[in-house]
């Protein structure tokens, strides 16, 4: 790298070329005011407080945006420039209020967060003359739950208005009017509340004066403790910073993370006050004797003391093991099942899966993984050898062309869609497939709204169109993939005209952007669960493996695919064993070898069939006495199988007719209330552990606070559970013996996170495959082999296979479920954390204006959605997304649950439920 | 106090508060209804295969404004996601102009909007009194006052609509508001295209495109002229061509007619005679310098020069002298602040006109990211003559050692205001008596504008200085533009310093804190009987030495020039 000369302060420096002023006095030490300067924000040079003067130059120049050329003389504190920052900071101190709104640490008297620092430092203070000038203050807009904005206290540094377009692409905020009058506004100068804010809060993070505050934390900025550890929402990782004060976490700061440099969105941010919810289970309960198991009594008028009394640990405790142990002899091994989290850490799904390997002697252990990925997992698995993403989300800025499929990242994956929109601005060609178009739309090349259903018919005629038009990677091919032969012939019948007539979109597009995807130097596919909740999920799945392999766009950066993964840990839950067919690290519970590695390394006879997944556990709930796999007994911790379950009212009945079902939660989800026993477990913040997020990188997450009441760790209780369960388990050590544990977790998984001990992970984050202590993690896989047996791709041809359910004269829409922004997964979480509760309260059917018109509904107005299992009502949001034909339903409502109206029929090889599409009705209510 | 648990007002409480908790029927935000879209689509037409091109959303939003009598938030909405741009961005660039009138969507639109310029010259005479009179009278009109209309020859000037007013009177305004005359006034004197070239005009276009004349040979004449940047800012000219000839390819053009800076109207007077002069400056410059598309940016107030350049820009490319490079005609909205060339090429682009920060300079870095040529409309009105006539012959004007000819744009307390053709150096006495026909009845000379606004003020004891540029610096002001106001015995320079101050506050984009918050606080304390020196001082040395551009840079002059040459006025010592 070239370097240049000058003189600073009379000082002759070396600097590399292109480094600014500003930076290069940074890292000397030498201090200069600045406001509209951040690190992580494109240089802007518009407050001016960080000018400096530049010999032969007429005017001073901004440190921040300049750099210095050879020889150049640069005085930071020159009287010149000296008089020039303290006018600047002077003169936009004159016009902020008495009372600021972010104060240095509790002083009152330095109320303006970075301004008034440097005003201290500087010694300003403002003269009588302008203090009188100061500007007409303006109305405080609070319409936002999370956030106030407070503009008299606003210096127009145009801050917000980077982190909310340039970091975040959300785009809502811009400074309008013109010179004094020159305001930060939302939209067209709306409320914020009322705006099109997503509630990220990357602007309150910017802002340096305190004009957008986090209202729960306005005036001192003291704390007594900052504690480091990861977003407990979603898989994309983000580093968080718990800020506690009295023993509640009052705001969170986005830290630099691989995944996110600091980036977070609106649950991350503000959605953190779930665990200080009344709601919280503080004390074991038991079930009163007699007392029906009925979901519906769950009706808020019910008192849960009608249901349950409170019991002490040791009662708790005993009263939750004895039956499995009870059941066990009776019924053997297989009457048992559990069901772990993917949100609680690795450390936890590990020890949960060797309760029930160990404890309940079989493998009937799976998770929510089942409901997301499965069908993604097993394609994957066939294909590439590895169920994980192959190239980290952030790859996509080293992408000319990005696929996005079944997928709404800027709901579902906030933090990533940010990279993706970045990767937009610079160029990235980004194709949005999907029968929704949601707001990531706003920045494709192309947007392919296919019909419902038919992805295959999508996929296989972009195959067609690149094997018929010699698009292929043929050296790519003969040397790393399979057959190859099959899957050309496969696709020949698939052409774009004729598939153009199945999946609605026109045979030219189709054509335009396999092409482009074909001969794009780097090009990667996401997808979401809009690829893989079909009974077609598999194969959905693999015509994306094909794609990418017979185009070569695998192996590299910026190529790939990744699914996106949906909660914090499910990347990490799986890897762990939580899954019924594979030990830690996707072992083959009938894999001989494995099979008897693990019996060594457990010192103990363990089950060589794989054991049933989700929503045959719930059938064997049902099955009949005669059965001798009949599930009777169950241990759920943290997941809530009574919301998230396709067909609901079937599940419910299964979970009720369950003889035996223990419950670790923290609060008393739908689940917890057809319980025998609830165990009050901890919520993350809580707890130590890690979790590895979609990205394959493993983090640590720290305890901020403690569980409320008598909760207990998750840790704790699975080993309690364990012992009363005859098994001898030795860990010890702070948190529960958390780092034990991972250390016992390395060795089951040394080809994933071998190289990456407790120490390393409480350093940082380390991405996996990761062998050995040198080992930096690797990012990208697949460069040179593909871990199957003879280290080839597999290609898998698909046929078209039509929903499961399709639409007649009785219900004749099809419904589509999924997530929004604000609540996750079944609500459990968000929907009592009161900003994210505020800003969606409440459950909505999404349709177009369009069939608003033909329904003859009115946007607002309640309906009667009604399938053949089930019926729900709800309120009409219009949504020009939504495809013709078609209802969309958040699943987190409890209150209108869209899962009492899904198909459980499942996908044959991944066993996960069709949740993407059935049946329905809709009429006015 | 007792309640009762079963009152109304607990049940009323109770719905309040579930009403609030109803979700949301729509999508976050502003949504585009279908009647707003498809008044949108009639203005702009349907989206192209590859979508709305950015940088025209400033002529959409005319399209919108013009129609519709201002900008409805409705159609802000309906055109960001016709243009697939955040509402926003629609939003700040429309606010950033003071033509677009945002309205309400349950706001009325004015039926027409009177405009009446408030600016030194139009304010001498008597502008104050005509804009409250019309507001007064004209009930339901929208009567504003607004900054410099280009027009100060005839001051004061108004606007009914985009029909220019020339000395404006309440009986003349309101019977152009009654008649709802609001069109453009013809401009039968123009030379139009076919006139001009069977005067012979084109020709030395089409000898230069054809290689018939070097390149090299029109650079060198431009050079040996001493032809300078007559925006104001004075680069030699020629050598702005080579730097940015030596540029990669492609090179942009950008044409800057945003006549704004107070005082001057020779642009507007040039165009409105003799457009086709200009365009062969344009046609020679884009060839020389190789540029492959020409964007001539106009200021909104000049709507009848802007009817003229259309026509005979239609007309020059239906019948085409020479291979044309792509010249569009861009349309100011109302900011003094683009007549700077960056902010100018930011406004071309589409947003809002706030200027860049340099390096790099526009000749490398500038429009879309291209090398871009940009000049003043006079420069370039000057090439045919001058290639014609030969540089010496220009060279040979000029006094007290000064060099070339100046159009002085003169208004003011002087018999014969308009624009002047005279040497370069001339003194301002000299340019009163022998091309004014000396001061107005009545008036002896007490202090001039050298240079519009922003030129500084200077006392009648410095009315022999030689007016040109790099002349004046050592007294604390400069020529600028040529605009030259003159202030008689019962004038106040400190009315003219706030005159124009205010102007500035005006003006001032807002992006930098020394020009955003040094103009409006100086405005305020520029108001007060006893001025407040060290505090304004302080004021003018921050903004002079900490501003982003010229605006902020220049703003203080009338500042420093009270307090030097007259500080009787505010309170200081003679």
């Amino acid at each position: 790298m070239s370097t240049v000369h000058f003189t600073l302060n009379g000082l002759a420096v070396e600097a590399p070329a292109g480094k600014s002023i500003f930076n290069i006095a940074k890292d000397l030490g030498i201090a200069i005011p600045h406001l509209c300067h951040k690190e992580g924000l494109a240089p802007d040079g518009n407050c001016r407080a960080c000018v400096v003067e530049v010999a032969g130059e007429r005017t001073l120049a901004p440190s921040c945006c300049r750099c210095p050329s050879p020889g150049m003389q640069v005085r930071t504190d020159s009287e010149r420039a000296i008089k020039s920052q303290k006018m600047v900071l002077e003169m936009l101190l004159a016009d902020l209020p008495e009372q600021g709104y972010k104060w240095l640490d509790d002083r009152a008297q330095a109320p303006h967060g970075e301004l008034s620092q440097w005003a201290e430092h500087h010694g300003v203070e403002v003269r009588p003359a302008l203090a009188v000038l100061r500007r007409e203050a303006v109305p405080a807009d609070l319409s936002h739950p999370a956030m106030a904005v407070n503009l008299d206290a606003c210096i127009q540094c145009n801050r917000c208005q980077r982190a909310c377009r340039d970091l975040q692409v959300n785009d809502v905020i811009g400074l309008a009017f013109r010179g004094a009058h020159t305001q930060v506004v939302f939209d067209v100068a709306d409320p914020m509340g009322a705006s099109s804010c997503v509630g990220c809060g990357e602007c309150v993070q910017a802002c340096p004066t305190g004009a957008l505050m986090p209202k729960s934390h306005i005036g001192p900025q003291k704390v007594d403790r900052e504690v480091d550890s990861v977003c407990p929402f979603c898989g994309v990782g983000c580093l968080v910073t718990f800020q506690v004060r009295d023993e509640k976490i009052i705001s969170v700061k986005g830290r630099e993370g691989p995944a996110n440099e600091g980036r977070l969105c609106v649950k991350g941010r503000f959605g953190m006050d779930y665990i200080h919810s009344p709601d919280r289970i503080t004390k074991p309960l038991i079930r009163k004797i007699g007392v029906a198991k009925d979901v519906h009594l769950m009706d808020g008028r019910t008192d849960w003391r009608e249901v349950f009394r409170e019991a002490t640990w040791e009662e708790a405790l005993d009263l939750a093991a004895q039956p499995f142990n009870a059941l066990r002899s009776q019924y053997g091994p297989k009457s048992l099942a559990g069901f772990g989290s993917a949100k609680g850490s690795n450390e936890e799904a590990y020890l949960f899966q060797k309760l029930v390997r160990t404890g309940f002697g079989s493998n009937n252990v799976d998770h929510c993984t089942r409901l997301c990925h499965a069908s993604s997992v097993a394609a994957l698995l066939e294909g590439v050898g590895s169920g994980a993403v192959s190239n980290p989300v952030r790859d996509v800025e080293h992408s000319d062309l990005i696929i996005v499929i079944g997928s709404n990242p800027t709901a579902n994956h906030p933090v990533a869609a940010t990279w993706m929109k970045n990767a937009a601005q610079r160029g990235t060609r980004i194709v949005l497939a999907d029968p929704r178009i949601t707001d990531i739309s706003r920045h494709t090349w192309r947007t392919l709204q296919f019909k419902v259903d038919t992805d295959v018919a999508l996929l296989n005629s972009m195959l067609h169109v690149i094997v018929t038009e010699n698009l292929c990677n043929e050296e790519f091919l003969s040397q790393r993939a399979d057959n190859v032969a099959e899957l050309k012939a496969h696709v020949q019948g698939f052409t774009p005209e004729a598939m153009s007539l199945v999946c609605g979109i026109p045979a030219e597009t189709i054509r335009e952007v396999a092409r482009a995807y074909a001969s794009a130097k780097a090009a990667m596919i996401l997808w979401g669960m809009g690829v893989s909740q079909h009974v077609h999920g598999t194969d959905n799945v693999r015509c994306l493996i094909a794609l990418a392999s017979i185009t070569g766009q695998i192996g590299r950066p910026g190529t790939g695919l990744h699914p996106l993964r949906g909660q914090n840990n499910v990347q990490g839950a799986s890897d762990a064993g939580l899954i019924p067919m594979m030990f830690p690290n996707y072992q083959r519970v009938n894999d001989p070898s494995a099979h008897d590695w693990f019996e060594k390394f457990w010192n103990t006879p363990l089950d060589d069939q794989p054991g049933y997944t989700v929503v045959e556990i719930m059938h064997k709930a049902l099955a009949p006495e005669s059965d001798p796999h009949k599930v009777r007994g169950m241990y759920i911790m943290g997941e809530n199988p009574a919301m998230s379950d396709p067909d609901l009212n079937h599940a419910r009945h299964a979970l009720a007719s369950l003889q035996h079902l223990v419950v670790q939660d923290i609060f008393l989800t739908e689940t917890a209330w057809l319980a025998d026993v609830v165990l009050p477990a901890s919520a993350w913040p809580e707890k130590t552990g890690t979790v590895s997020n979609t990205d394959r990188t493993v983090q640590m997450g720290r305890q901020a606070v403690l569980p409320p009441g008598d909760a207990k760790p998750d840790l704790w209780i699975i080993q309690q559970i364990a012992e009363r369960m005859g098994l001898c388990w030795p860990y010890s050590g702070e948190h529960d013996g958390v780092a034990q544990v991972y250390d016992e977790m390395r060795q089951a998984m040394a080809q994933a996170i071998g190289g990456i001990d407790w120490a390393r992970l409480n350093a940082g984050s380390v991405t996996y495959p990761c062998v050995s202590a040198d080992d930096p993690g690797q990012p990208i896989v697949f460069h040179d082999h593909f871990p199957t047996q003879d280290g080839r791709v597999c290609l898998v041809p698909a046929e078209l296979i039509a929903a499961n359910e399709q639409p007649d004269a009785d219900y004749p829409m099809v419904l589509i479920t999924g997530r929004q922004l604000e609540h996750w997964h079944t609500g459990s979480m968000t929907r009592r954390a009161t900003v994210l509760d505020a800003l969606e309260p409440g459950a909505t059917v999404s349709m177009c204006s369009a069939e608003l018109v033909r329904l003859g509904l009115q946007a607002g107005q309640r309906v009667r959605i009604a399938s053949r299992r089930g019926e729900v009502a709800l309120q009409v949001r219009c949504d020009d997304g939504t495809p013709l034909g078609t209802v969309f339903i958040p699943f987190a409502y409890v209150e209108a649950a869209a899962n009492e109206l899904t198909n459980a029929a499942l996908d044959p090889v991944g066993k996960i439920p069709e949740f993407k599409y059935c049946a329905v009705r809709v009429s006015a209510l | 106090m007792q309640t009762d648990p079963m009152t109304e007002t607990r049940i009323g409480l109770n719905a309040l508060r579930d009403q609030l908790r109803q979700p949301r029927s729509q999508l976050k935000g502003r949504q585009a209804t279908p009647e707003a879209r498809a008044e949108v689509q009639a203005l702009i037409g349907m989206p192209p295969a590859d979508g709305h091109r950015r940088d025209l959303l400033i002529e959409h939003l005319h399209a919108l404004n013009d129609c519709f009598h201002g900008l409805f938030e409705r159609h802000i909405v309906a055109l960001a996601s016709e243009m697939r741009l955040p509402v926003v961005e629609v939003f700040e660039v429309a606010s950033f102009y003071h033509h677009f009138n945002i309205l309400k969507d349950d706001q009325t639109a004015p039926s027409i909007t009177v405009r009446v310029c408030d600016s030194l010259s139009c304010s001498l005479a008597g502008s104050n009194a005509l804009l409250s009179q019309l507001q007064h009278e004209l009930l339901n009109v929208n009567v504003v006052p607004v900054p410099c209309l280009g027009r100060c020859e005839q001051a004061p000037a108004a606007q009914v609509g985009q029909q220019a007013v020339a000395l404006a009177t309440v009986a003349s305004v309101t019977g152009r508001v009654t008649a709802q005359q609001t069109a453009p006034n013809p401009l039968p004197e123009a030379i139009r295209f076919d006139a001009y070239q069977r005067a012979g005009g084109y020709q030395l276009a089409l000898q230069v495109a054809a290689g018939l004349k070097p390149h090299e040979s029109v650079i060198g004449c431009l050079e040996t002229s001493g032809l300078r940047g007559l925006g104001g800012a004075g680069f030699q000219a020629g050598r702005k061509w080579r730097i940015v000839r030596s540029q990669p390819g492609p090179r942009l053009m950008a044409v800057n007619i945003d006549e704004g800076e107070p005082g001057t109207f020779k642009d507007r007077t040039c165009l409105e005679a003799d457009p086709h002069r200009f365009l062969e400056g344009v046609l020679i410059a884009a060839s020389v310098v190789g540029c492959d598309a020409v964007y001539i940016y106009l200021r909104d107030e000049y709507h009848e020069a802007r009817v003229l350049l259309t026509e005979e820009l239609a007309a020059l490319q239906l019948n085409p002298p020479c291979a044309l490079p792509r010249i569009e005609l861009r349309r100011g909205a109302g900011a003094y602040i683009c007549g700077e060339e960056s902010a100018m090429i930011e406004s071309i682009e589409g947003q809002r006109g706030e200027p860049r920060l340099r390096p790099p300079y526009i000749a490398e870095v500038g429009l879309f990211g291209r090398p871009t040529l940009a000049h003043n409309f006079e420069t370039l009105y000057w090439i045919r003559e001058l290639l014609e006539d030969g540089a010496d012959r220009f060279a040979a004007h000029g006094r007290y050692g000064r060099q070339g000819l100046r159009r002085f744009s003169v208004s003011g307390r002087v018999r014969q205001p308009g624009v002047k053709l005279a040497p370069a150096g001339i003194t301002l006495r000299e340019l009163v008596d022998e091309y004014c026909g000396g001061m107005a009845d009545g008036q002896t000379l007490y202090a001039y504008l050298p240079g519009g606004a922003s030129g500084g003020i200077l006392p009648a004891r410095l009315a022999d200085v030689p007016l040109d540029f790099d002349t004046l610096q050592p007294h604390g002001c400069f020529i600028g533009s040529a605009a030259v106001m003159v202030l008689g015995q019962h004038d106040s320079a400190r009315e003219a310093a706030l005159n124009v101050m205010k102007f500035f506050a005006h003006e001032s984009c807002g992006q930098c804190t020394p020009c955003r918050v040094g103009t409006d606080k100086a405005a305020q304390l520029m108001t007060a009987e006893v001025w407040d020196a060290d505090t304004l001082q302080d004021l003018a040395q921050v903004m002079g030495d900490a501003s982003i551009c010229g605006l902020g840079q220049a703003a203080p002059n009338p500042i420093r020039c009270v307090l030097d040459y007259f500080p009787h006025e505010v309170g200081g010592c003679v």
